[in-house]
């Protein structure tokens, strides 16, 4: 394990080496190629915010990040605070556009069942009753996750990151059907997993009103994939 | 683990679920065959308990290709699949002893009362129950295969239903007629049987492997 201080995820500044590194990745859908030569690094207290019109393959490249899509070229890396390479899978959330949440069980028992099956090894996280508070819901936890509205249902969503304590988020379009208020909330949570030392990667419009934010602006040209050369 | 299997078989439960869905098709299926055939009771009792498994394995294939694709609707598959190699294997695993929990097993307890109907005898219905409780689960653990392969399809239950039914033909052979021999007197039960539990366990750590494999490249 990596973690080898007392209090492993929030003694933060101390080290300060842990980094998600892109090198190179190179995206495509079909025959036409979305990006290429992206390449970012992002350390503890810091966003990649990432943004670009419709289609320009931010979906594309956060599903690479999480490894849900193999790479066509280029890597991307976790590296732990003493420098080895972490397996991304088990360290970062991934909230993408749809919920990831069963309609038909309670709100509690899908944010358990999730705290269960992704928290590490070590127990770090919210209880499921505080995440739910802290999305600003609370009174919801016995009703049917199907019964809420959208912007609820997104709210929950993002509670599902906060019960099991991942050092990378990796959001795309997270604020999706919520409304100012909740984006504002939204903005809120993800400062406090920076301020503990987080990371982040979002594909987003919304300012997030952070310091230290790295933008990577994807282009959307569409290249045959042939063709060589830059993209971005 | 046990989240998720406490998790899927809570949702096979509750209402809309696929628990109650298998074992009415096969329920159905059995209860009109005494109707078409004709009240002949000396051949329904003979063809009894191969009617039985006939229900029972269609009854298995039947909300098969649900297995995964209700995870990737929500995305919830995702999270699944962002685990190491070995987490993965497990997940499948633990999905399919959560399918044949909620669809299997209340066909094995369905079986006496459909015997009932096929006019078998108690040893007949017995061995068809110990029959089933060894080869329904190699139907799930073969079917997960099919259903990781077809899970981006919208309509791959047929798909599935076809890939399937080939590896899910010795199930039924071995299975029939391991029934068969417990009530024809020279034959032995026990050499079908323990065939019908090899393929079981061989499904069952050759299916896991196979379906994260294919849900691994199925990603899009």
């Amino acid at each position: 394990m990596f973690w080898t201080g007392s209090p492993p995820f929030l003694a933060v500044r101390s080290g300060d080496r842990m980094r998600a590194t892109a090198t190179k990745l190179k995206g495509r859908r079909g025959d036409s190629v979305l990006f290429d030569d992206i390449s970012f690094s992002v350390g503890r207290g810091e966003a990649l915010v990432v943004t670009g019109p419709n289609g320009a393959g931010k979906s594309t490249l956060l599903r690479m990040l999480a490894g849900l899509l193999a790479a066509d070229s280029g890597s991307f890396t976790l590296q732990g605070d003493d420098g080895a390479d972490l397996p991304v899978a088990e360290f970062a959330h991934y909230l993408g556009h749809r919920n990831a949440m069963k309609r038909e069980l309670r709100v509690s028992e899908n944010l358990s069942f999730w705290q269960r099956f992704q928290r590490p090894e070590d127990g770090q996280g919210l209880s499921v009753d505080a995440a739910i508070e802290a999305v600003g819901l609370s009174g919801v936890a016995h009703l049917p996750f199907g019964y809420l509205s959208a912007g609820q249902q997104r709210r929950i969503a993002l509670a599902r990151l906060l019960v099991a304590r991942r050092p990378l988020w990796l959001l795309d379009e997270p604020t999706a059907a919520l409304d100012s208020r909740s984006d504002r909330l939204f903005a809120d949570l993800v400062h406090a997993h920076l301020a503990e030392g987080g990371l982040a990667i979002a594909a987003t419009h919304q300012p997030l009103g952070l310091d230290r934010v790295i933008p990577l602006e994807l282009t959307g040209i569409h290249r045959a994939a042939t063709g060589a050369g830059e993209v971005w | 683990m046990m989240a998720l299997l406490k998790r899927d078989l809570a949702i096979a439960t509750r209402s809309g679920g696929a628990a109650m869905l298998g074992v009415l098709f096969f329920l159905a299926v059995v209860a009109v065959i005494p109707f078409g055939i004709g009240p002949d009771l000396n051949l329904l009792s003979r063809i009894g308990p191969a009617i039985l498994w006939i229900g029972a394995l269609l009854a298995s294939l039947l909300g098969l290709d649900r297995l995964f694709q209700a995870d990737r609707e929500d995305g919830s598959l995702d999270m699944l699949v962002m685990q190491d190699w070995f987490g993965l294997v497990a997940t499948v695993f633990v999905k399919c002893l959560a399918h044949w929990l909620a669809t299997g097993l209340p066909l094995v307890l369905a079986a006496p009362l459909l015997g009932l109907l096929m006019n078998m005898s108690a040893t007949s219905t017995g061995a068809v129950m110990l029959t089933l409780v060894a080869g329904t689960p190699a139907i799930s653990f073969i079917g997960a295969v099919g259903a990781a392969i077809a899970v981006a399809l919208p309509r791959g239950g047929l798909l599935v239903s076809i890939l399937i039914l080939p590896l899910a033909i010795p199930i039924l052979i071995f299975g029939v007629s391991a029934s068969y021999a417990a009530v024809t007197d020279p034959d032995p039960f026990l050499p079908p049987f323990m065939i019908l539990s090899a393929i079981a366990l061989f499904f069952a750590a050759l299916g896991p492997v196979a379906a994260a494999a294919a849900l691994k490249g199925a990603s899009d």
